[in-house]
Formats: structure tokens, sequence, C-alpha cells
């Protein structure tokens, strides 16, 4: 009895302080010192909502960098991310892979006639973790710099000039892996074209 | 591939640097007389159970009691949620299957997660009842680590372990909550959410409409990383943007994995006066580590069998990581996936930063050996310590029996009350997944969960029960969420943490009351390489050899396969 008695006590305690005071404080501070990142380093463009900068959103116009493939429903949705589950002897991987492959090729060979399926980098074809990865391998914008140069007729060279400043590189040079936020690319192509 | 081993190395090197000192504070932290003002406030309030030092059975009751009605607490907030404030994109009440395994889950510091917590959460779910079980549940861990502890070291002068709740509260307010606020601001400065305000909609450049989920995501992120929890705020735990958004927070995140893991060891020397014995231990954990790192690096980058076959680019360059990339993010690349994998299963911890069932069959092995051993490389949140006790007992037992003498350890006679508790301790978690393993996978209700044909489903039951039962949490997300599957894993998660525990707290009672018997020149030495080595042999010899038949059903058919 005496043991539940603490027990009860110490429940409300614990929920007051970790539930609530704990959280609390930390979303004040988040909101004064760092509003943009603690409310999800979110990107307007005219004003307007256009989505987030640590969040994919679906491409599929030529005229823009495409995402990695995603595994959510529906694709690209931070609503509810998962991973594809898809083990690595799975024939439904073969096929997404595939399948990934072929829609790739089609869609970039008029502009790159050279392209082979070994020039496809593997995180083109593959789902990401979150389903909402922001980023594409360097490997992966290069290979679709063709089309989107061609297209927006812009010289191929600005196009690589926008990728290299959408690149966010390693942490402090040597953390992590560099990618290419493909949302701030486009932003940045659109301003570019306009 | 040098470049992702110069970052494992940093890592380690970091981790080591790091752990030290914060084991030489722990150890201060427990050892303290007098505590603090608002300690002694605390104690008074919580009554008589929170006066002077218990006995090991009297601790036990208190964790037990108090864990009981936490979960009853939390069961009721998480069935009410839809009745309740701070739900601002009204989510329902959670499903009773569900919300009876999430509760044990995180009151056990498991954290295996049946949902997706940004679509089945409301925010005061995560933040008033999953959160703060984040803290308690790994505060609980090391009070009670401590109180083993303390009953190893006593030498005469009572059998008390000192009191819970005093513990608590300590490993709570000294240890937990200072690294999490500065974790939780770090986070927030790298872009991870916190926020009342509810999911943000946005319109696409092509013009689709996005929800775009955030909440008071950092100050969980924070301490689910610190203790050992790993329940993320989203689906895909820290492999979300929104949960780590840089290599940085990567970086930090993992380092939180091991840290305080790490640190008990040390503080464990300091408080049994075995400093060089510690450092073998020490030793012996990150060498388990090291070589779980050393498998699943270059698997992962080698790339999976249908990844090599498919005549796709995935070999490393200055342009891209290359290797198994299904399932993970491209800013932590191979390296930093493989790591944490590894990392997180060395301890009770289980958040992933990327799909464990995407992994390759040798890479997926190292997370279910790691888990199987029991977590004691070094293991969960006090848990690990304590687990890492059992296989010391049985080490010092098999060496006394090799001499012939009676094993002694720290000053201690061993004898039979200490050794049937450690075999226990060690054995009834891997008996258990086995027996729960095997239920699963004959019965067309457990056969229901499995996500993925052939020997992968297997490994996914088996990493399943691995996973609860040793209160790690990380999944092979694919297996599924049935009334089957969610009522076996409650009865994986409370008895995996409770039977040791108890296994535990009974040892350092026993070792409490014993006499010390001086060294002579017969004592079996626990301070050199010798009993180092030897230690790492019980480990291999006692889980390791239970899991190995069921390894060649799961990873080892799986890899042999073309």
């Amino acid at each position: 009895m005496r043991a539940l008695f603490a027990s009860v006590v110490a429940i409300v305690l614990a929920t007051v302080v970790f539930g609530f005071a704990y959280p609390a404080l930390m979303t004040g501070f988040a909101q004064v010192a760092l509003p943009h990142q603690a409310n999800g380093s979110l990107v307007r463009a005219d004003g307007r909502l256009v989505g987030s900068s640590l969040a994919a959103q679906d491409f599929t116009w030529p005229r823009y960098f495409h995402e990695r493939p995603s595994a959510t429903t529906p694709p690209y949705n931070p609503g509810a991310t998962t991973f594809s589950n898809l083990g690595p002897t799975s024939p439904a991987l073969a096929k997404l892979v595939h399948a990934n492959a072929e829609a790739i090729l089609k869609l970039e060979k008029p502009y790159n006639p050279g392209l082979t399926i070994h020039d496809i980098p593997v995180d083109a074809v593959v789902p990401s973790g979150s389903g909402i990865d922001p980023e594409i391998s360097i490997a992966y914008a290069n290979l679709q710099s063709h089309r989107v140069a061609a297209v927006r007729h812009l010289p191929l060279a600005t196009v690589r000039r926008l990728i290299r400043e959408n690149t966010w590189g390693r942490t402090l040079g040597f953390l992590g892996e560099p990618g290419v936020n493909v949302l701030e690319l486009n932003l940045a192509l659109d301003k570019e074209t306009r | 591939m040098g470049q992702g081993v110069g970052q494992i190395l940093f890592y380690a090197a970091v981790l080591i640097a790091l752990s030290y000192p914060l084991g030489i504070w722990m150890s201060r932290v427990y050892t303290r007389e007098r505590g603090d003002v608002v300690e002694r406030g605390f104690l008074r309030l919580l009554g008589r159970d929170a006066e002077g030092d218990q006995s090991w059975r009297r601790y036990g009751t208190s964790v037990i009691v108090f864990s009981i009605a936490f979960s009853v607490f939390l069961y009721g907030l998480l069935r009410l949620q839809g009745h309740l404030f701070l739900n601002p994109d009204h989510l329902p009440a959670v499903p009773w299957t569900v919300a009876l395994n999430t509760t044990a889950s995180f009151v056990t510091n498991t954290n295996w997660q049946y949902y997706g917590g940004e679509a089945t959460m409301s925010y005061l779910s995560q933040m008033a009842g999953l959160a703060v079980q984040q803290f308690v549940s790994a505060g609980v861990g090391l009070a009670v680590l401590a109180a083993v502890v303390r009953g190893i070291a006593r030498r005469g002068g009572g059998v008390g372990l000192g009191n819970f709740w005093r513990d608590l509260y300590r490993s709570i307010v000294y240890i937990l909550l200072p690294l999490a606020i500065v974790l939780a601001v770090v986070l927030i400065a790298q872009g991870v959410p916190q926020t009342f305000h509810a999911h943000a909609t946005a319109t696409t450049l092509q013009g689709a409409h996005q929800t775009i989920a955030r909440g008071p995501v950092a100050s969980m992120i924070a301490i689910k990383q610190l203790g050992t929890n790993g329940g993320g705020y989203y689906n895909s735990n820290s492999s979300v943007p929104f949960e780590n958004p840089t290599p940085l927070s990567n970086f930090l995140e993992m380092l939180a994995i091991l840290l305080i893991p790490f640190a008990q060891v040390v503080m464990f020397g300091r408080m049994v006066f075995a400093r060089r014995h510690a450092w073998v231990l020490y030793a012996v954990c990150f060498t388990i580590f090291a070589l779980g790192v050393s498998v699943a690096f270059p698997s992962e980058q080698h790339g999976s069998q249908v990844l090599r076959k498919s005549g796709v680019n995935i070999t490393h360059s200055a342009q891209q990581s290359g290797g198994n990339m299904t399932d993970k993010e491209i800013r932590f690349g191979i390296a930093n996936t493989a790591l944490w994998a590894t990392a997180t299963t060395d301890v009770s911890n289980g958040s992933v930063n990327g799909g464990h069932d995407a992994l390759t069959p040798a890479a997926g092995a190292v997370p279910l050996v790691n888990m199987f051993l029991g977590e004691v490389e070094p293991g969960g949140v006090g848990s690990g310590v304590y687990g890492l006790i059992f296989y010391i007992l049985i080490a010092v037992f098999v060496a006394g029996l090799m001499v012939g003498r009676t094993p002694e350890w720290l000053g201690k006679k061993i004898e039979a009350r200490e050794m049937k508790l450690a075999a226990v301790g060690a054995l009834f978690v891997p008996t258990m997944v086995l027996v729960m393993t095997a239920a699963a996978i004959v019965t067309p209700a457990g056969l229901a969960s499995v996500f993925n044909p052939g020997a992968h489903g297997f490994t996914e039951t088996l990493y399943a029960y691995t996973s609860q039962s040793n209160n790690n949490g990380s999944a092979f997300a694919g297996y599924g969420a049935t009334t089957f599957s969610t009522t076996l894993g409650t009865v994986a998660l409370y008895f995996g943490r409770f039977f040791p525990m108890l296994a535990g707290l009974a040892i350092g009672g026993s070792l409490a009351a014993k006499k010390v018997v001086p060294q002579s020149a017969g004592t079996f030495r626990t301070d050199g390489a010798t009993f180092g080595v030897m230690l790492l042999g019980v480990i291999a010899l006692t889980a390791g050899l239970m899991i190995l038949p069921a390894l060649t059903l799961g990873p080892i058919v799986e890899g042999l396969m073309h």
C-alpha cells in the first residue's frame, strides 16, 4: 500500500514535470529563439506555403528534378512516413527496381542518348527510409540535369551550378554524405527561368 | 569505404572520451549521502515508502508496483485521447490491443511500435504519455542498476540496496534531464520541430496538397535516444528528416544511444572499487560493438543480391554512397546507417535511421545477434550492466570449476543461489524468445503478421520476439500488428523486463549479505585480458549458441540463396 501511494504521487509529479513543463519549456524556447526550425522548416514562395525543406514532394513534370521513390501512401506523405520493408532477396524489390530503372531510361534517354542502366545510381530506384527523403545523390541530380536544361532552355552549366549551390555537404566536412535538396533546387530553377 | 571508416572511428573516439567523465559523475550521483532540497521534499511527499534503505525485496516491490500503476495510467490515457485536450488533429482512441502493447512497450523501456506515431497518437499522448515513460522507464533501469551495484559493493553494515525513489529521482534529475535539455536544443537548431501548432498544409510546386506532420518532436527525440528508449514521433523513426535532419543531428543521436550505457560501465567500476575490472568489461563490450560494425558496414556497402543483379550503379563514389540504399536516407549513407543499426541493438535502444527489414542478410543478423545476447554490449540504461553481471558470474563460475576452487568475484564467494539467479537471468529471455518464435511460426494467427516471403519472413518473426523480449524495440517493420502478435508481444515485453530485473536485484541482495574473503594466490583474477576472453567466450557459448539454429533458418539461408 505504501508503495502504491508513493507510485500515485510519483506518477502525477512525473506527468506534470516531464509531460508538460519540460516540453512546454522547450517549445517556449524554440518558438522564441528558433521559430523557423521549430515549426517544420517551412518554405514559402510568393507568400504561399509550398512545402518544407525537410520533406520530399511529388515532382513529375519534366521541367523539375524528381525525387527518389517513396513507399508512403500517397507517395511523399509527411503525415504517414514509412519504410518499404522490402527484404534484400524480395522478388517485389527486384520488380520495383526494374520498373523504376525502365521509367528513368524512358524519361531521360531522349535528352541523354548514351544513357544505360549502369549509369543510374542506386538511390534513384529504391525507396528511401522515411519516404520523404528531401535529397537525391549528386549522381542522380547530374543524370537529370540534361533533361531539365533542355526542357527549360538553360545552358547545362547553369543547371549544374544550381545543383552545386543546393547541395548539402557533409557536416564539418566529414560527417554524413552529401546530397542535393530537390525542393530547394527546383525553387532555384523557377527563379532562374522567371 | 575509407571515408566511412573514418566517420566510425571518430564516433568511437568521441564516445570513449565522453563516457569516461560521465561515468565518474554518475558514480558520484549515486554515492552522495545527502540529497538536495528538492529531493528531500520529493521523498517526504511520497511518504513512508521513500524512507530509508530498502532490502532487495522491498526495492523490487516498489519497482513493480510503480510500473503496474503507471501502466494503468498510460493505458487509460491512450484509450481516452479522443476526448482529451491537445489533440488538434482529432485523432480517435488507440485500439485496445495496440494500446495494451504500447503501454507495455513504453513502461518496459522498449518502445516497440505497432502503430505509426504521427497518424495514431495525439500530441497529449506523445508528450504526457509516451515521452514521460521515456524518462521514467530509463530512470527505473538506472535506479535498479545503482541498487544492484550497491549490493555488490557492500562491505558489511546491513543488506539494504538503497531507496528506489531516491535513486529514481537522482537518475532523472541529475543524469537524464540535463542531457536531454542540451540535446533537444541542438536538435531544434538542426531542424527538429518543437511546436504545438497543428499539421501544416502546403500547396506543392505542382499544385498538390501536402500535409506536414509536426508537434513537440525534439523534446521527445532527445530522451528517446538518451534513455535507450527508441520510440520515435514518426513511424519511420530517426530516418525521418523531422526527427533527424542533418549528419550532425545523426551523429549526436547516435552518440546519445551509447553514451550512458558505456558510462555506466565506468560508474560500476568506481562504485565497486574495481576500476581495472571495469575496463576489461568496457573492452569486452567495445569488442562486440566493433565486431558488429565490421560485419554490417561492408555487407551493406556490398549491396543486396537484388540490387547487384539489377545492373544499376551501386559503387561508392564522390557522387553517391552506393551500396544497399533501400530504406536508407541520402544524408546518412551506408556507413552511418550500419553504425546506427549496430549501436541501437548493442544497447536496448531500438531507434533506427533506416529500415532494418531491408538490411542484407549478414547486416540484418548483426542486430538480431546483438539483441539475442541480451543487449549486454553494454546494454540498456541499467538493464545492460545487470544483464552483463549474469554473464560475469557464469564466467567466474566456469573459471572456478577449471581451477577447482569456489568461485569468487570482487571479494565475495559465488555460491549456488547466485548461480541459479544468474542462470535464470541469462537464459530465461532467450528461451522465451525461441518458444514464442516457434509459436508464431507454426500457427496461422502468427503467420498473418509476416510481410516478406520465405526465409526473410522467418527472420522478421524471430526479430520481432527477440526485440520485444529484450526490450529493444527496433523492428523488421514489415511485421504486422494482429491481435495474436500484439498480445504475445505484451507478454514478452513484461516478462523480458521484470524477470531479469528481479534476478539482478536478488543477486545484489544476496551479495550484499556476504562477508568479504581476502584475495589469495588462488583467486582467479578478473581484471586482466584472460578474463576478458573468458567472458566473451561465455557470452558466445550461452546465448550465442542458442540462437545459432534459428539463424540458420533465417539470415543464413537467405545469404546462401541465389
